[in-house]
């Protein structure tokens, strides 16, 4: 494997050094009030949130080595979004590969191209590529700086025990096992979780009978014209014919190249390098690169499945993750939705832990990521079906659409090479208060904020940075007095001594007149909103967003 | 007068209605279902004209990319 460049520490050869914790020692099992399982991006980020709203978690993992090879390559807006909340944001941006534009190729021919931002006025980008060994580094250095998470290293999990008031763990170390006690316990353990495993649950779904190579080359060659920083996508390429092929540009010089195979592959033989070079050598061919060296750097064959548990909390525990849901990789919903669980959970988590919002509360994590869940299966199964049809009519159908889209602009919306992942509007109802008023565009009551560029009197900011760590009031327009609350961040747009919207691009979004308000939650959801909005309504929104009414 | 930009509510939503229509057919059943399917839709667009446009849009784009699924290339 190459070394890393200097600038950048060696995540991949970085280990964790495992140390005895006081727990092992003492008398009686110590208690804690969250305890996750699993350090891997969905439980780092969960425990970042978790810490930066002042609750203490211990982490424990089974390993003491970040993610082996680059596996999720592919990290949304959402999730950077996310990330600049946890106080990292800015390192993955930095160090990965902004993109937004796809090109889709049917044969030898280019069919269209699609831009995943089609309008100015956001802070991050569409997507950025950057190895998942990264992204989990640069999460477990944030989570080392913070005093309220402990990661314990080499901690498996192997016995667990639920009563109506706490969850006993039964942990294995080098040092031998201990026992600990938890008042709620996270399972971001993966797909293969053992925790689920422990529980006797399933998750379950379709799987697909179909295998792909993911093939990680290093070379100091371009590959796109132009250096372009795109995502290529082939349908039935001459340099692999039949079959699909994926580029996606990575830091480092690095580049993934997924091959679909077919399910008659052997996956062994596949996995062979001198196998693999020939399926890149083919490529780079068809390429500007043409004869270039390239080097291995990581290579696997896989199957997948769309899957999940049917109920993501099982009394004081919570699935987040592979662990509750599995998708194909077309549409890069893995681990952007892990990432969007943790944060659905840790708010609720923190309030109902410092018993600020009843346990019901985390009743509604269980419902609105199932929610989510199955609109990422949904479309990441409707993806996969199109990329590899399983029938003969199918694939007709497939290649009519392919077809048509060389010419005709309406089939190239049919053509399905992964609807890429965005955040899920959650359901109307639960936490969200119905609109009472009239409003249109896209930021109804259970979909993320959308971001503008604003000018305070600091400078140039953006509204989602603007928001705060709890519930916070978007007001457009002059404030009433009542509107500054401790139990909201109260954020003016337009009005005396505000924000200002110098592109008009936030009043247009939230189609926002003077006096119109948006409550939004911690996670960045809109959970309520006003044309003349009234204290008491406030209030009452605010309840049912925390399960207090 | 044939509306080639799109049009549909939803084209991942029919996409997926179109292939599960399909579902457990036998390949001469699926040929028999596509043609009552396309009388069904003319029926619904009516207008002669369009429908003549659609279907010499259909004939060239076959003909033109002469290595369909059918006729391997």
């Amino acid at each position: 494997m190459a070394a890393s460049p200097v600038v950048d520490r060696d995540f991949q050869a970085l280990e964790f050094a495992y140390r005895r914790s006081p727990d092992q020692d003492a008398s009686a099992p110590a208690f804690h009030d969250v305890v996750i399982v699993g350090a891997g991006p969905v439980g780092l980020a969960l425990a970042i949130d978790l810490a930066q709203r002042g609750v203490r978690v211990v982490v424990l993992d089974d390993d003491h080595r970040l993610s082996s090879g680059s596996r999720a390559i592919c990290f949304a807006k959402r999730t950077l979004e996310i990330f600049d909340r946890l106080g990292c944001g800015d390192r993955m941006v930095d160090k990965g590969v902004s993109w937004s534009v796809g090109k889709v190729f049917f044969k030898d021919e280019a069919l269209y191209r699609f831009d995943l931002t089609p309008e100015p006025g956001h802070c991050r980008p569409a997507f950025i590529n950057l190895q998942q060994y990264y992204v989990e580094g640069f999460l477990a250095e944030r989570a080392l700086a913070l005093q309220n998470i402990e990661i314990r290293w080499k901690n498996r999990i192997v016995g667990l025990r639920q009563t109506d008031a706490e969850v006993e763990l039964e942990v294995d170390t080098p040092d031998g096992r201990y026992r600990l006690r938890a008042g709620r316990v996270v399972a971001c353990d993966g797909s293969r979780s053992a925790m689920r495993t422990f529980m006797g649950l399933e998750s379950k779904g379709r799987v697909f009978q179909d295998r792909f190579l993911i093939a990680d080359i290093r070379t100091s060659a371009e590959l796109l014209p132009g250096g372009a920083t795109e995502r290529w996508f082939w349908f039935d390429p001459p340099f692999h014919p039949n079959q699909s092929v994926l580029l996606h540009r990575q830091p480092d010089n690095v580049w993934r190249v997924d091959f679909q195979l077919g399910w008659d592959a052997d996956p062994v033989e596949e996995k062979k390098p001198e196998n693999i070079v020939p399926r890149v050598r083919a490529l780079l061919a068809a390429s500007p690169a043409k004869d270039v060296h390239f080097t291995l750097e990581w290579a696997s064959v896989y199957t997948f499945a769309c899957m999940r548990m049917e109920r993501f909390r099982h009394g004081r525990v919570l699935f987040a993750g592979d662990s509750a849901h599995g998708v194909s990789p077309f549409g890069a919903r893995g681990a952007n939705s892990g990432v969007q669980d943790a944060e659905n959970l840790a708010w609720k988590l923190a309030l109902v832990v410092g018993g600020d919002a009843p346990d019901a509360l985390l009743d509604s994590y269980a419902d609105e990521r199932e929610f989510a869940a199955d609109e990422n299966i949904r479309c990441s199964t409707r993806a996969t079906d199109f990329i590899t049809p399983k029938s003969e009519i199918s694939r007709l159908f497939r290649d009519a659409v392919l077809g048509l889209a060389r010419e005709h602009p309406f089939a190239r919306r049919l053509v399905n090479s992964g609807r890429l992942s965005i955040a899920a509007t959650l359901p109307a109802t639960g936490l969200n208060t119905p609109d009472v008023d009239a409003f249109s565009g896209d930021l109804v009551p259970g979909a993320v904020a959308g971001d503008a560029r604003l000018v305070g009197t600091a400078g140039p900011t953006w509204l989602l940075r603007e928001l705060g760590r709890d519930f916070t009031l978007l007001w457009f327009g002059e404030a009433p007095v009542w509107a500054d609350s401790t139990a909201w961040r109260t954020v003016v747009i337009g009005g005396t001594g505000g924000l200002r919207d110098i592109e008009g691009l936030a009043t247009q979004r939230y189609d926002a007149r003077p006096g119109t308000a948006y409550l939004v939650r911690p996670d960045h959801h809109i959970c309520a909103r006003w044309r003349a909005p009234l204290a008491e309504g406030l209030r009452a929104a605010l309840d049912t967003a925390t399960g207090r009414r | 007068m044939l509306n080639t930009d799109f049009n549909l509510d939803n084209a991942d939503d029919f996409y997926e209605a179109l292939i599960d229509a399909h579902r457990d057919l036998s390949t001469a059943q699926s040929h028999e279902l596509n043609a009552r399917l396309v009388l069904l839709l003319a029926n619904h667009i009516g207008t002669l004209p369009a429908l003549r446009e659609a279907l010499a849009a259909a004939r060239s784009n076959v003909l033109g990319s002469g290595n369909s699924a059918l006729n391997p290339g």
